[in-house]
């Protein structure tokens, strides 16, 4: 406890960064990762190819690799940029590749009779996505999202050993102080479940209100 | 003269090739047809000024200078390359020997009849699924001042195996319970009817799943990287800082990134594959229909179904 008091705004620091990575780098990845589901079940092929090749490659690229590339290689191309916002781009891209997986299942799961009788009720192509495809293929992908953002956060680790501020890299300060090493990890370990454990509660939440019986 | 009701009308031959079958679009006329094309070919000039915007960029920066690519012709550079390469395999070796015996015994955990072993085995698994691995690693590491490789393992076998866990659990509570029942009935204890009935019916239906994970695992043994284990992303560091190459980290990234990549689609498609024959293979035609393994770890088991149909 007294590595916790003693030591509380290192803590904080890694912990509000754990957090901030998470959120921003979570919104990029659900931005990125419509973006490119909206490709993959769009008519257009050159699109849909664009968004396979994506995902397929980054689904098979470590993410260690990718930050290396992003961290180290972007500043070869002369884009210099504060290691957050590189950590958010490395972090995005790699979860919106699997966001974007979980977005297209979940609108297969939607059978085409749905988009059919909405589109022979006169429906244009903007209600039936509205109204009737995304409500349903919503109820499906909200649990899936919700492991996909776990392992984000999770994930956001990797950025501390690429010179950002989160949880994981408080324990060489606090090692450096003479502080207990197990107890520092531990704290470290409480502070990550306390956020995937929170992730999981709302993701829950909103998996029970969107519950129905089939 | 009017055809039989109960015969479907075809499908027409466009509808599949144009566009997997979904509930977003109609089948396309003639005008959404033209449409479409105005729209693939916008995108495929958006894609190419892309690429272009990257190769603009490389020939820009200089980066396929002679000088930038000459390491790569030294034999000592090569055997470096292929040293880490090795380790990398070696590290993804001990983790499956080790990682899929350690989700055996704790899905017989989970599943077991006496529950201090189930909630222990519980209390183990979910605890490894919700800890960052990498904290894991560097924990076996720094705290109890293991080797790198050992560290490495250590961590993969622990996180990976109790993903593992999950996913043989769901594979066995996927077989239908009349199995179960009939081998009960027919006089087999609880090890023989594990073994014998549940297990090798669970066994073709979550194979798949259990290969992705691998993947995720290989992927991960990247994180040795981390903690100064040498490994092939280490060897390539150590040959992109070199400053007597002029610092050759982007044709570092085109060597190294291809072969991850190569790897790991390997491995995805050896799941698909499997998936894929186990599915039309004759011998598991008649048995009882298993459900796919579905367990939804940190990262969702790869082996997207087919994009196209």
């Amino acid at each position: 406890m007294k590595v916790l008091t003693d030591n509380w705004s290192i803590y904080w620091h890694g912990f509000v960064g754990t957090l901030e990575l998470t959120v921003v780098s979570a919104a990029l990845a659900l931005l990125l990762g419509v973006l490119i589901a909206s490709f993959r079940v769009s008519p257009v092929r050159a699109l849909r190819a664009f968004g396979t090749g994506w995902v397929t490659i980054l689904r098979n690229t470590p993410l260690t690799l990718l930050f290396f590339i992003v961290v180290l290689g972007l500043p070869r191309f002369d884009i210099v940029l504060p290691f957050f916002t590189f950590s958010v781009l490395a972090l995005g891209c790699y979860t919106s590749a699997f966001i974007c997986e979980v977005l297209r299942s979940g609108i297969n799961t939607v059978p085409p009779g749905q988009g059919e009788a909405a589109r022979s009720l006169g429906m244009t192509f903007g209600q039936t996505l509205g109204l009737v495809v995304l409500p349903q293929a919503y109820r499906s992908v909200v649990a899936p999202i919700g492991s996909v953002l776990i392992a984000l956060a999770k994930n956001s680790a990797i950025a501390g050993s690429f010179s950002v501020v989160e949880l994981l890299g408080t324990y060489r300060t606090i090692n450096e102080l003479g502080y207990g090493i197990v107890w520092t990890f531990v704290w470290i370990a409480v502070g990550y479940l306390v956020i995937t454990l929170a992730i999981s509660a709302v993701f829950n939440l909103l998996e029970r209100r969107t519950a129905v019986s089939r | 003269m009017t055809a039989p009701p109960s015969v479907r009308p075809p499908v027409r031959p466009s509808a599949r090739r144009a566009a997997p079958a979904s509930a977003l679009y109609d089948v396309p006329g003639p005008k959404a047809v033209a449409r479409h094309r105005l729209y693939g070919v916008l995108a495929l000039l958006a894609i190419a000024a892309l690429l272009g915007w990257v190769l603009y960029m490389l020939f820009h920066t200089q980066q396929f200078t002679y000088q930038k690519w000459m390491a790569f012709e030294y034999r000592g550079v090569q055997e470096l390359l292929l040293r880490g390469l090795g380790r990398t395999l070696e590290a993804f070796g001990w983790t499956v020997l080790f990682a899929l015996p350690f989700g055996a015994l704790f899905a017989a955990g989970r599943l077991s009849d006496h529950r201090a072993v189930r909630w222990v085995s519980t209390l183990v698994v979910e605890f490894f699924r919700a800890m960052p691995l990498l904290v894991m690693i560097f924990f076996i590491f720094v705290a109890l001042k293991v080797q790198p490789l050992w560290a490495l393992v250590a961590g993969l076998t622990l996180y990976n195996g109790s993903v593992l866990a999950e996913v043989f659990r769901a594979g066995v509570l996927a077989v239908p319970a009349g199995q179960r029942e009939a081998a009960y009935a027919l006089g087999m204890r609880k090890t023989q009817v594990m073994a014998a009935v549940l297990v090798p019916q669970a066994n073709r239906a979550m194979l798949p799943a259990i290969i992705s994970q691998l993947v995720v695992a290989l992927k991960d043994t990247s994180l040795g990287f981390l903690i100064t284990y040498e490994e092939f992303l280490h060897a390539g560091k150590l040959i992109a800082t070199n400053l007597d190459y002029d610092l050759p980290f982007i044709p570092v990234v085109m060597v190294i990134a291809p072969v991850y990549i190569g790897l790991c689609l390997a491995l995805s498609w050896l799941a698909r594959w499997v998936e894929r024959r186990s599915r039309h293979s004759p011998r598991t035609r008649g048995g009882a229909p298993v459900a796919e393994a579905g367990v939804v770890p940190g990262l969702p088991p790869g082996v997207p179904p087919e994009a196209q149909q």
